[in-house]
């Protein structure tokens, strides 16, 4: 009998574990997020990717429709190549475009789809062929410093 | 002039057959695993002695570190303005760096020092050398169970204090001072990786538990079979198994997130 109480014990014991660690992969973690639901790829190249990990959220109008699968760097076009990869269930036209965003002013970076109006959708293995760089706040800085100072050589004149 | 540097030869000698012992014990540990299979109710038992009792304390540490985290965490990103963040703070420090390590740290203290003196008076009561005298060998009945009981219990308790830790911090954060509750979630979602960060934490509190355990047994099993010996064993084990643990945590740590 005591036998019995004691492997009882062990066992509560041992479930308690297993479900902290449940605990802490669905709610802590990103388990939640991670979808199993098949994806289809898509290649996109960037001039400038920022900050963009691999992971990453793509969303269009806001909701994720996939990850980021992997980044690399084109040695022929010195660009970015960035690899989507889609939920099956969504599709996207041809004609559609990729921009990478921010999330708030300082937050992470996640890519995001605009639909076109191409009647035809993006398969496996598509480009999508227009994108738009991360900004990156230096260049940005520079530029608006740049333009002040023309301003102000014209007012010289 | 010569009597500092035979003392460092002396201990360089003596470390490297250390080494050696303590390689050929777990080695011969390992070979007799096999055996254990047939008799798992002996590691059901150190389980129970291990992990159970532990419970207690490594509960009320996790709950505890878990508040000072929420409050520290606030007053540190209070001043930038992102207290939203604190849920993202709380829970990368728990599962990848806190909870294995100071787990580790409580086991050593809890459970490392008890397998030191139980197996120490046993050797200075002369019962391994009794059962040795049965053909039992005291490395599979006595050392063996405690060995894997440790391995096992360790990355449930690791696992626990982390849940317990995030759930103080929730208590914290978002009940006493009053963080959002939606983005303290939301943002520890988005930052905290069940691969790269839970489950390395998780690899970390098993290698833990190896070290640990081991320390402990082995400093049992070699303590001079004396009173005073095992004292002085039992210190050590406190004193090794926490510094290995510190190491050992750098070591991973620098390996895995890089």
């Amino acid at each position: 009998m005591q036998r019995k109480s004691l492997d009882l014990w062990v066992g509560l014991f041992v479930l308690l574990g297993a479900a902290a660690l449940f605990f802490l992969a669905m709610k802590a973690g990103n388990m939640s997020a991670l979808s199993f639901e098949k994806t289809y790829p898509v290649v996109t190249k960037f001039d400038n990717i920022g900050g963009l990990k691999p992971r990453a959220p793509v969303k269009s109008a806001g909701v994720v429709v996939g990850r980021v699968g992997d980044i690399r760097f084109d040695d022929k076009s010195y660009q970015a190549v960035v690899t989507l990869e889609i939920e099956s269930s969504y599709k996207f036209p041809k004609d559609t475009s990729a921009k990478i965003l921010t999330s708030g002013l300082l937050g992470e970076q996640y890519i995001g789809l605009e639909a076109g109006g191409d009647t035809n959708n993006l398969v496996a293995g598509d480009r999508i062929k227009m994108t738009q760089s991360a900004v990156v706040l230096e260049s940005l800085i520079s530029q608006f410093l740049y333009s002040k100072a023309a301003e102000g050589k014209e007012s010289e004149k | 002039m010569m009597g500092p540097i035979s003392a460092l030869g002396r201990w360089v000698r003596e470390s490297v057959t250390n080494a050696g012992f303590a390689t050929r014990t777990f080695l011969a540990l390992l070979a007799t695993t096999p055996g254990l299979l047939r008799r798992p109710r002996l590691v059901t038992d150190q389980v129970h002695f291990i992990g159970n009792y532990s419970l207690v304390i490594i509960g009320v540490s996790g709950l505890f570190v878990g508040f000072v985290l929420g409050l520290q965490g606030y007053y540190t990103l209070n001043r930038y303005g992102s207290e939203e963040a604190l849920g993202l703070l709380v829970a990368l420090s728990l599962t990848r760096e806190l909870g294995p390590v100071v787990t580790a740290l409580l086991f050593a203290g809890r459970a490392g020092t008890s397998l030191t003196a139980e197996i120490g008076l046993m050797k200075a009561g002369e019962q391994l050398a009794a059962m040795e005298m049965m053909a039992v060998n005291p490395l599979q009945r006595v050392v063996a169970p405690r060995f894997w009981a440790g391995v096992i219990a360790m990355p449930l308790l690791a696992a626990i204090f982390s849940a317990v830790g995030v759930v103080g911090g929730y208590i914290v954060g978002v009940l006493m001072i009053g963080v959002d509750e939606g983005a303290f979630w939301s943002q520890m979602q988005a930052g905290v990786d069940v691969w790269k960060d839970i489950a390395n934490g998780v690899i970390k509190s098993v290698v833990f538990g190896f070290a640990v355990t081991f320390t402990a047994l082995f400093q049992g099993y070699e303590a001079q079979p004396t009173p005073e010996g095992v004292a002085r064993a039992t210190t050590r084990t406190v004193v090794i198994a926490s510094l290995t643990v510190l190491w050992l945590d750098f070591l991973l740590t620098a390996l895995m997130f890089d």
